[in-house]
């Protein structure tokens, strides 16, 4: 994909020394490795979840992926924040399928690009890195806000990031059970029409876990 | 289920496939099923894919005359970017490849990307959206129309204007055009069950039909109690007449979801056939079988295609693959 490089050098001179309580590539490796682990143990839930108003392939699809991004981590764990995030983004794309594949690669790839080659970043630069990437999923397939997709949970959980990673996980997951009485409007959930009503968006689930192991490896 | 484990399902299908048809390049490890010419020579490359458990769609339609390389994805999943990176580059020999994607949001998100790294490579890319089903009422609401049964008169069309010679921009023109004659409704008579949820992905119950309903099951228009043939032709022949509106002789496919026998298909394909004379509309050709399935799935859908006759001629030139097969 064509993309814009985004600078990676925050403004004003660079600090000195590790800033207390940033965030370094040990700490995204945490964080992957930590989603992975609950896609994982989630996945019958996605799955069931999928197969009310998709194609119940949701939760297989998403652990084989996350499983492939700790198998490229833990084999050559890149050098800084910016390059977990892509290379994982890049490895989703490449064994997900689906529309989850190119979707959450995307989130990835793009916010680790806004994150730029810095040795470690803050939670607020993180929030904004997230607030792109999930632009950019916005851009890709198209959706909005109360579409029912995982821009439910993501768009209030790269807000309220700004202001804790409890707050992103509180907000992720209100977002997901949001999407309960919701019209599904994009992906083939979309097909159902009103019958996609009550039921929870595959979608929205598992970027709440996603955000939730976040919350969780920040502690 | 006639399985080993979920995990393996495609895999093992693509072995089957490559020790029953030497006359492809089967390569299991990537999933792509390719001609065993390829690249062949001056000519532009046809790749499809998608998700598997649509069989003979697509690999089965792969060989002279048709496709130039199928990606096979996991179980109603769509395949991944290398692959129709890695399927392009074995098949381009500097005329081209066109991707004939069905519209289905997965589909769509991956062949883009695909296109956007074969071109990085070097490789002219053509894209064509098959987008055929009528059921589909209120797309502006949705991620758009299904691409279904007129996938198959795509490939068989613009692979036969591939194999002629013709150049990229040409064979994409043909391939549009025959997807914007191309209308399809089918119908579900029961649920399909996929690998990895070991059952029915939706519930059917005994003596109910869905109406409209896609080829992984998705709901369609409505919920009835049973219909006969003739019912079921009368309503979804009118319903793509109602949005093809053909002024001329119409391609027909009676195409089986999987699980109905070819004794019913031919059945029901009696019923088309009367229900398209009683509405004057003549065919020049019909095509009765499982060739864009759901698994499991008992069912059938209806395609036509206003053809023409360059499209009759290309419809009628030779093909050579495991599932579609006539001429020389």
């Amino acid at each position: 994909m064509t993309e814009p490089t985004t600078p990676g050098t925050p403004e004003g001179p660079p600090a000195p020394g590790p800033v207390p309580g940033a965030l370094d590539t040990a700490f995204f490796v945490r964080w992957l490795s930590a989603a992975a682990a609950a896609v994982d143990r989630e996945a019958d839930r996605l799955t069931e979840l999928d197969s009310a108003i998709g194609d119940a392939d949701h939760g297989a699809n998403m652990r084989r992926g996350f499983a492939a991004v700790t198998a490229v981590l833990e084999k050559e764990p890149p050098p800084t924040p910016g390059a977990v995030l892509r290379a994982a983004g890049r490895q989703l794309i490449s064994t997900v399928g689906g529309a989850s594949g190119p979707l959450y690669g995307t989130l990835l790839r793009r916010t680790g690009k806004a994150l730029g080659d810095e040795a470690a970043v803050s939670r607020e630069r993180l929030a904004e890195a997230l607030a792109a990437g999930v632009a950019a999923v916005s851009g890709l397939g198209g959706a909005r806000p109360g579409d029912k997709t995982m821009l439910d949970a993501l768009v209030p959980a790269a807000e309220a990031l700004g202001e804790s990673f409890d707050a992103a996980r509180e907000a992720a997951e209100r977002g997901a059970l949001a999407t309960v009485p919701l019209r599904a409007r994009k992906g083939r959930a979309s097909y159902l029409g009103e019958r996609s009503v009550g039921h929870q968006d595959p979608g929205a689930t598992s970027s709440a876990l996603l955000v939730a192991a976040l919350a969780e490896v920040s502690r | 289920m006639l399985i080993n484990v979920p995990e393996t399902v495609v895999a093992d299908a693509l072995r089957g496939m490559a020790a029953a048809h030497p006359e492809l390049t089967v390569d299991v490890e990537n999933r792509v099923v390719l001609r065993r010419d390829a690249p062949m020579a001056g000519k532009v490359g046809l790749i499809s894919g998608g998700g598997s458990g649509h069989e003979p769609l697509h690999a089965g339609f792969v060989g002279p005359g048709m496709l130039a390389a199928a990606c096979a994805g996991e179980v109603f999943t769509s395949p991944v970017p290398d692959q129709m990176v890695r399927a392009a580059a074995a098949v381009d020999s500097g005329a081209g490849v066109l991707f004939v994607v069905k519209n289905y949001t997965g589909d769509v998100l991956n062949f883009e990307m695909a296109a956007e790294l074969a071109e990085d490579e070097g490789v002219q890319v053509a894209q064509v959206l098959v987008d055929d089903d009528v059921a589909v009422t209120d797309s502006l609401y949705t991620a758009g129309r299904r691409g279904t049964g007129g996938t198959l008169f795509v490939e068989k069309i613009a692979g036969a204007a591939a194999e002629e010679g013709a150049p990229l921009e040409r064979v994409e023109a043909i391939a549009r055009r025959v997807n914007e004659r191309s209308r399809s409704f089918g119908v579900a008579l029961s649920a399909c069950s996929t690998p990895a949820k070991g059952g029915p992905t939706f519930d059917l119950p005994d003596g109910e039909l869905e109406l409209g309903v896609g080829i992984h099951g998705e709901p369609g228009r409505e919920r009835r109690p049973m219909m006969t043939s003739r019912e079921i032709a009368d309503f979804a022949v009118d319903a793509v007449l109602e949005d093809l509106r053909p002024t001329g002789p119409v391609l027909a496919l009676v195409n089986g979801m999987g699980a109905t026998p070819l004794l019913e298909l031919y059945g029901f394909n009696a019923e088309v056939q009367r229900v398209l004379s009683e509405r004057r509309v003549p065919v020049a050709r019909t095509l009765v079988g499982n060739y864009v399935t759901s698994l499991d799935m008992a069912g059938c859908s209806v395609t036509l295609c206003a053809a023409d006759e360059e499209l009759l001629r290309l419809w009628d030139a030779p093909v050579r693959t495991p599932a579609l097969r006539w001429g020389r």
